[in-house]
């Protein structure tokens, strides 16, 4: 491929949806491209950027980013993050949003809806406890057609047995067609997707007591992690838990959040209060400074029209 | 040591199950149908049974039965595993004594998820 071309594939990707494309990644344009290639009418990856060159037209610029995430994601993925928000969570939030008796959780960069669904059936299982209580989880992704799937709720049969448990497919799932499962409407009611892009302005999104983020900031450079967990920060509640995937960490990247002790997984704002969920014990370690400026999180307008 | 007696009159799936269940560390035995699992069974109860429904002589559901009335029969985790992969089929496989179940065709992630969600692993 020519430099040219791959500089103008990497360029794309990196301002619309973040995704740092190794030059070792170039296969990958390859295979992914090919069917975004095929819809517009084109015969090879160099017409593709000749075309995203002269055009810029906004439909072939959101399939090329679409079509380049990884979309896995399965239900109750990794156990713990799940376990932890039954176990541990549930009854923090049970205990100080009593008043008001209302939670919010959010599913940032959810995919297909499998980890939405899985923290809903989690509370339908606990609907005793629950009862009275409004929860509202919200599921975004960038990618639209990810999206309408989510909201669909419809999954193959391999992908309703990878961590799901059976005695849940019989209760939360029907069986539309030979090899296609379709989670129930009570399920569904207590999920809203919705697209949104964590590079941009997430708008008027309210205040989350929970936030999962995982598996989407490894593919970030450092300086665009830090930049969303600085804007993650600002929509979480003071007392409130985020949740990051195994691999990904704030530290080094974020002086907003920290991990939580003892819990794998968990992060929590650096100066959180000392009542709310989970209040920390002895005397938490002292403030690290604010070491590094962080840029006040902007979104460019330029960089989500277009490539130059 | 953690032991799993694979059923199914299939010897080409036996063998991929076989490979999967030892890479998870399962010392495996294998029988053809239900009688020779229930009569392996009644010898030494294995930690998990993998089970195919469909099968001569004896099926896997006639064997759920007869191992689950069976002395020290409710000890071992049983996981069907089968082309069968209709709600009925799990309904009556969970109402009678099965622990989880698989539809056909599986792979090394789907038997190790369920095996991890029934604690075996
Ligand atoms: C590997 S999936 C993770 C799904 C789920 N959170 C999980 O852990 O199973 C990553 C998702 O991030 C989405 N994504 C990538 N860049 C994004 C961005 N800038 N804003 C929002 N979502 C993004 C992709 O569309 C993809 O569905």
């Amino acid at each position: 491929m020519k430099q040219e071309d791959y500089d103008l594939f990497a360029t794309l990707l990196k301002q619309r949806s973040g995704l740092v494309l190794g030059r070792d990644k170039v296969y990958l344009l390859e295979s992914r491209l090919t069917p975004v290639i095929r819809k517009h009418g084109l015969k090879s990856l160099e017409e593709l950027a000749q075309s995203i060159r002269s055009k810029r037209d906004e439909p072939l610029l959101r399939d090329v980013t679409d079509a380049m995430t990884t979309n896995e994601s399965f239900f109750f993925r990794d156990s713990k993050p799940f376990d932890q928000f039954k176990d541990v969570l549930l009854p923090e939030l049970l205990r100080t949003r009593a008043p008001k008796k209302y939670f919010r959780i959010w599913s940032a960069a959810a995919s297909s809806g499998q980890e939405a669904y899985s923290l809903a059936m989690i509370c339908a299982e606990n609907a005793a406890q629950l009862e009275g209580w409004r929860v509202d989880i919200v599921g975004t992704d960038l990618s639209s057609e990810i999206v309408e799937r989510a909201r669909q709720g419809l999954y193959s049969q391999f992908e309703v047995q990878r961590g799901l448990p059976i005695s849940y497919l019989m209760k939360y799932f029907s069986q539309v067609n030979n090899d296609r499962w379709q989670i129930n409407d009570s399920i569904r009611r207590m999920v809203t997707f919705k697209e949104g892009n964590l590079l941009m302005d997430f708008g008027p999104v309210g205040v989350f007591d929970i936030i999962y983020c995982r598996n989407v900031l490894i593919y970030f450079d450092q300086p665009t992690k830090t930049r969303v967990l600085d804007a993650l920060s600002r929509v979480i509640a003071p007392d409130g838990v985020l949740f990051l995937g195994g691999a990904e960490t704030v530290l080094g990247l974020s002086d907003k959040f920290k991990p939580l002790e003892g819990q794998r997984g968990m992060y929590v704002l650096k100066d959180r209060p000392n009542s709310g969920m989970l209040p920390a014990k002895e005397k938490e370690a002292p403030r690290a400074s604010a070491a590094t400026t962080t840029s006040p999180f902007v979104v460019n307008a330029a960089s989500q029209q277009a490539v130059r | 040591m953690k032991t799993c007696l694979i059923v199914d009159d299939s010897r080409v799936i036996r063998k991929v199950a076989r490979q999967i269940l030892e890479t998870l560390r399962f010392t495996c035995e294998e029988a053809e149908d239900g009688k020779q699992a229930l009569e392996a069974c009644l010898r030494k109860m294995p930690t998990v049974v993998l089970l195919d429904w469909n099968m001569p002589v004896m099926d896997g559901m006639q064997f759920l039965k007869a191992l689950r009335a069976s002395s020290g029969g409710r000890a071992p985790k049983v996981v069907f595993c089968t082309t069968e992969n209709d709600m009925k089929h799990i309904q009556e496989a969970m109402a009678n004594g099965a622990d989880e179940y698989i539809m056909k065709p599986f792979d090394m992630d789907i038997i190790q998820s369920k095996f991890s969600q029934l604690g075996l692993l």
